[in-house]
């Protein structure tokens, strides 16, 4: 047993130091073989233990997350162990049993994360009668009972596997859970047993006590998951226990659904068959981005709006918001989430159980209903996503004793807790936080149009600070102008450029301001684009750059380019130039075969050229995001 | 209803401008398209749309008993119409103020009951919703069908009088409605406001946009309005330009609050958090003229505005009001021709619609857009071309009809030759009579031998 210690005190090392997950580990690998001894190679559960390295390194967590489809190759050139994780797999005939290999890691951490919590009683009544296992699992608890540190990150990932595994289901598994026949599940069942021996021959240790500890914990994991409503079904065979279906459902509420790689023909016809806005694609898009939505521009428009009254299910103020944002009327992180949870209490309000009917499951479908809706107009900004969250939490854990009209009052009085302490009273924290860092004479510069910074530059204005603003703006939104406009009218001393002058403007200037859509949690900033080459500039220029952001922005995603998750924009919204005649070169060109217009919506600033970045909960290095986002969290799920 | 409109269609009542073709017997929203009345185009188009909650508005109680008599048996499982009874005469604003009191919606949709179109209603009442606007109005590009057909086009130029087409001026955006001048003030000059030209920076005026009658309203500006303004008749002449001259300097009580102050219930949230909040919300938002007329140059002189948008339908759909006789007749050609999608029927290869039980006699043909409703007999050498024949009519030897259209029960002798005409129920016409652009009111009997050309005749009222 002391092995099995020495193991599980190899993982949750590296799990400690998780603050610094940005930070590539440079061979994690390498070493963790070394250290667990060569049967854990070949044995599945062997396999998994060493699995909390792999999974830790942020890397291919977003790669995990936006390739669904090949998760566990990412996974896989991890590490040596999991190599040959696939190669155990290759036998199996169907796939599930090889993407399942990937669950059992998942199973494992949330292993961890549960015998924390829970008694080893209700560990044994899970169990199957298997005295041999259980002692197993005990010798697990002890080393975990100091460990606590590391498994509120363990939850986290889980969380990020879970979608891995959503997703994996809806591909592969249930067409494949469909086709079964009794018998040929026994042939399943039966080759998995001979090659789970088979493995197990293979170690030159006997490893009795691992190896079967290893299913044994498999499958106990649904009894589990009842109590942490975290952890992933491990195994399809494990799939198809009825008890399991609901915390998985629960887990889908908590989790948005995982992103749609456009680039995937047969689920883009599968989504627009779903749809509720008619959409054609774009044709000509560029290659790097083709993962990315992008619909002929001006076709959605009307098509939703000639489906006014046809769209029974949705609510008019819901529809009212999706116009808007389709439209383009409503741009702005903070005013789009405000709209969308606004729209969301009009139809709380207006909201009737139908009979037969509890109201926490039928208001959390009609709630996913209109965000899909909301999405198909505009994809959805992170901030949506964590209030979206929030709100079905909310309902999720609505008490079952509360009549129908408490429960709609206490939603609508969440969602306003929920504007006015999130977005409104953050703002004014940080406009306060933000305010302390403007002296008299400084030159602040701004891009875009971001809300908390117009707040702070009125603010320092107003507390009589004497400064000087510089507005850089860029093509095709021109959000700067408004924003410009503003501060003009309250009698700031305004300069405007647009965005190719920076470096020459960036010689005066002493403090940049900068808003962001969200803050992930390598510390790297998701803000308009643009925002990073003004801090890129900044940054050569020695001149610090202070991110201003709400915390409920923050996501604990990890991004590395602006690539894999962006949002693209109206193309001919580059290629026209509003008011000018005569610039047409570009007119029907966008049909050309060989031209590609690409409007990128969003960029990516890595967290070097972050100085500091404003939240509601202080002035904090860039390095600090995990630990917002995890204390974070948590208060949002129990708030 | 989910979207909180409610749909109110003017059927109007015994239009004189229809004269000879509206009787007692049959409303104008009765009148046959195709075979089929006139308001059934625009229940049908509601029942697409998913609008099962009608109120029906008809002029004079006589011609509401009939209509509703219609409605109740045509739509008796598919639609809930009620069917109000308003004083002949009062316009279409008074009808509405007639009514108001079965207003409760948010919103309200007017449509006409003559129009016959396949414009989405929801479109405009989506735009409406989108801008949150007092008034939003439906256009459609003028109808040129009728003018590019060959050999339709006799006579038709002398009634269609140029300026009876409003001048419509729109922002850059084409969403708004800055500048309407209807028929009345065309004569004069055309003037603008200087103050919405200068709010918005450029107007595109347009002359080849039709009013289809078609508004989506804001319930409570609807309602002060015709209150405050009784001598309001019509919604086109009267309501829709002065909501368009005022836009700027509004007169109507804010009621289209935006969503930020509609929370009463909360109890955390001070006064000021609102402020912020409608203030994110604004900035946020594409400022719109109106807005920034709004705030102004001067600061903080708050001027009231509100919005009059209009939805433009593309070019591709049709859109017509059946409000004049020659409208009547170009719908009926459009319908059985190139918009017969309209028409709900299915066509034959030929183009046409013979019901089975048609009798045709020998060597008598019926060309593409044609219909022939049930029952009818023809007799030898007849020839029927782009035009429509009710029920049970009886057609001699030898008659041609051509760009016509004819009701149920008329009698036609032989030898007749009927040449862009409409010959309404029951008329009777003997042998070898010659009608050119000619319309015959119901029940009317044309002696043998006659030709009138032009000539509306009727039976003399009593």
């Amino acid at each position: 047993m002391d092995q099995r210690h020495r193991v599980q005190r190899a993982v949750i090392d590296p799990k400690v130091r998780q603050v610094g997950f940005f930070a590539p580990n440079p061979n994690p690998n390498s070493d963790i073989p070394a250290r667990s001894s060569p049967p854990l190679a070949g044995s599945p559960s062997n396999a998994t233990s060493s699995s909390p390295i792999i999974i830790i390194p942020p890397p291919p967590l977003p790669a995990a997350r936006d390739h669904p489809a090949s998760s566990h190759l990412v996974v896989g050139s991890y590490d040596a162990a999991s190599e040959s994780l696939l190669g155990t797999s290759s036998p199996f005939p169907s796939p599930p049993p090889s993407s399942a290999r990937v669950f059992v890691v998942d199973g494992e951490f949330s292993d961890d994360s549960w015998q924390q919590r829970s008694n080893s009683a209700k560990f044994a009544s899970s169990f199957p009668s298997d005295g041999f296992n259980l002692t197993a699992a005990r010798a697990v608890i002890t080393p975990e009972a100091d460990a606590s540190p590391a498994v509120v990150s363990a939850n986290e990932k889980n969380e990020v596997n879970a979608i891995e595994v959503n997703n994996e289901r809806t591909e592969s598994s249930k067409p494949a859970k469909a086709k079964l026949t009794k018998s040929e599940r026994r042939a399943l069942q039966e080759s998995q047993r001979a090659a789970k021996t088979a493995a197990k021959g293979e170690g030159n240790r006997p490893s009795a006590g691992a190896a079967p500890g290893g299913p044994g914990k498999a499958s106990m994991q649904p009894a589990q998951k009842k109590d942490t409503a975290s952890a992933a079904p491990s195994t399809a065979a494990l799939e198809r226990r009825g008890s399991d279906r609901l915390p998985e459902k629960d887990r889908k509420k908590d989790v948005p659904a995982p992103r749609m790689q456009f680039d995937d023909k047969s689920r883009v016809e599968k989504a627009k068959r779903r749809a509720v806005v008619n959409q054609t694609e774009a044709r000509n898009r560029v290659e790097l981005f083709r993962h990315l939505p992008q619909y002929e521009h001006g076709t959605q428009l009307p098509d939703l709006q000639s489906k006014f009254f046809q769209l029974d299910p949705m609510h008019s103020a819901v529809y009212k918001v999706g116009l808007q944002y389709l439209s383009g009327e409503l741009t702005g992180s903070n005013a789009r989430c405000i709209a969308m949870l606004q729209a969301f209490q009009e139809a709380i309000k207006d909201y009737v159980t139908p009979s037969e009917k509890t109201l926490t499951r039928d208001l959390t479908t009609r709630v996913s209903s209109y965000v899909s809706f909301l999405n198909e107009c505009r994809p959805l900004s992170i901030s949506m996503g964590n209030a979206i969250r929030f709100v079905k939490n909310r309902i999720a854990k609505m008490q079952i004793t509360l009549s129908e009209s408490e429960a709609k009052v206490s939603i609508c009085s969440d969602i306003d807790r929920f504007i006015s302490e999130k977005i409104i009273l953050a703002d004014q924290v940080i406009v306060k936080h933000a305010t302390t860092k403007i002296r008299d004479g400084d030159v602040l510069i701004t891009y875009g149009a971001s809300c908390v910074v117009e707040m702070i530059l009125l603010h320092a204005h107003e507390v009589g600070k004497k400064f000087r603003v510089v507005v850089v703006d860029s093509r095709p939104k021109l959000e700067g102008q408004k924003l410009l406009r503003r501060l003009v009218t309250k009698g700031l001393n305004c300069t405007y450029t647009h965005i190719n002058g920076i470096s020459y403007i960036m010689h005066e200037v002493s403090k940049v301001f900068l808003g962001a859509a969200s803050v992930l949690s390598n510390g790297t900033v998701y803000a308009r684009v643009g925002t990073a080459s003004v801090a890129m500039v900044a940054n050569s220029f020695r001149v610090p750059v202070l991110f201003c952001c709400e915390a409920y922005k923050f996501h604990e995603r990890v991004q590395l380019d602006s690539i894999c998750f962006n949002e693209l924009g109206d193309p001919d919204a580059v290629s026209k130039v509003s008011g000018r005649v005569d610039v047409n070169y570009l007119d029907d060109w966008g049909n050309k075969e060989n031209l590609q217009l690409l409007n990128l919506m969003y960029d990516v600033t890595p967290s070097d050229y972050v100085s500091m970045i404003v939240t509601d909960y202080g002035m904090i290095p860039p390095t600090s995001v995990p630990v917002i986002v995890r204390e974070y969290r948590k208060e949002q799920l129990w708030m | 209803m989910a979207m909180d409109f409610q749909v109110v269609v003017l059927a109007g009542g015994y239009s004189k401008n229809l004269a000879p073709l509206v009787s007692k017997e049959v409303p104008k929203a009765l009148l046959p398209v195709a075979n089929r009345p006139v308001l059934s185009y625009v229940l049908e188009l509601l029942e697409q749309s998913n609008l099962k909650d009608l109120i029906v508005v008809v002029e004079g109680e006589d011609a509401a008993l009939r209509v509703g008599g219609w409605i109740s048996g045509a739509y008796v499982d598919r639609l809930h119409v009620e069917v109000a009874a308003v004083p002949e005469d009062i316009g279409t604003a008074g009808a509405l103020r007639a009514i108001a009191h079965h207003l409760t919606a948010k919103d309200i949709l007017v449509l006409s009951g003559d129009l016959v179109s396949d414009v989405s209603p929801g479109a405009v009442a989506a735009a409406h919703r989108r801008h949150d606007a007092v008034i939003t109005a439906m256009l459609c590009s003028v109808p040129v069908s009728g003018l590019t057909e060959p050999g339709s086009a006799g006579g038709k130029d002398k009634s269609k009088k140029p300026g009876r087409y409003n001048i419509i001026g729109l922002d850059p955006s084409k969403q708004f409605l800055l500048h309407i001048a209807t028929s009345a003030e065309l004569e004069k000059d055309i003037r603008v406001q200087k103050s919405v030209v200068r709010a918005v920076g450029e107007m595109e005026l347009r002359a080849d946009l039709m009013d289809a009658h078609v508004y989506a309203l804001k319930r409570s500006a609807l309602l002060e309005i015709l209150e405050q303004k009784d001598t309001f008749q019509s919604l086109k002449e009267d309501l829709l330009p002065y909501l368009v001259r005022s836009q700027l300097k509004s007169e109507i009580p804010v009621n289209g609050t935006p969503p930020g102050e509609e929370n009463g219930n909360e109890k955390t949230g001070s006064n000021n958090n609102q402020i912020l909040l409608s203030r994110i919300l604004s900035n946020a938002s594409k400022p719109e003229f109106h807005q920034l007329h709004e705030l102004g140059h001067y600061g903080d002189t708050t001027r009231r505005t509100h919005k009059c948008c209009v939805y433009i339908a593309s070019e591709s759909k049709y859109c017509a009001r059946l409000n004049t006789i020659q409208a009547f007749s170009d719908i009926n050609r459009d319908v059985t021709g190139e918009a017969n999608y309209l028409s709900g029927y299915t066509f034959s290869s030929h183009n046409n619609i013979i019901h089975p039980s048609v009798e045709l006699g020998a060597k008598t043909t019926v060309g593409p857009h044609c219909m022939v409703g049930e029952g009818s007999q023809m007799g030898d050498k007849c020839s029927v071309k782009r035009s429509v024949i009710g029920r049970h009519c009886r057609i001699g030897f030898n008659v041609k009809i051509v760009n016509s259209v004819i009701m149920n029960h008329v009698t036609v002798g032989d030898g007749c030759s009927i040449h862009g005409s409409v010959i309404c129920s029951n008329v009777q016409l003997q042998e070898r009579v010659v009608l050119k652009d000619c319309q015959v009111g119901a029940g009317f009997v044309v002696v043998s031998g006659g030709e009138y050309k032009g000539e509306s005749l009727a039976k003399k009222e009593k």
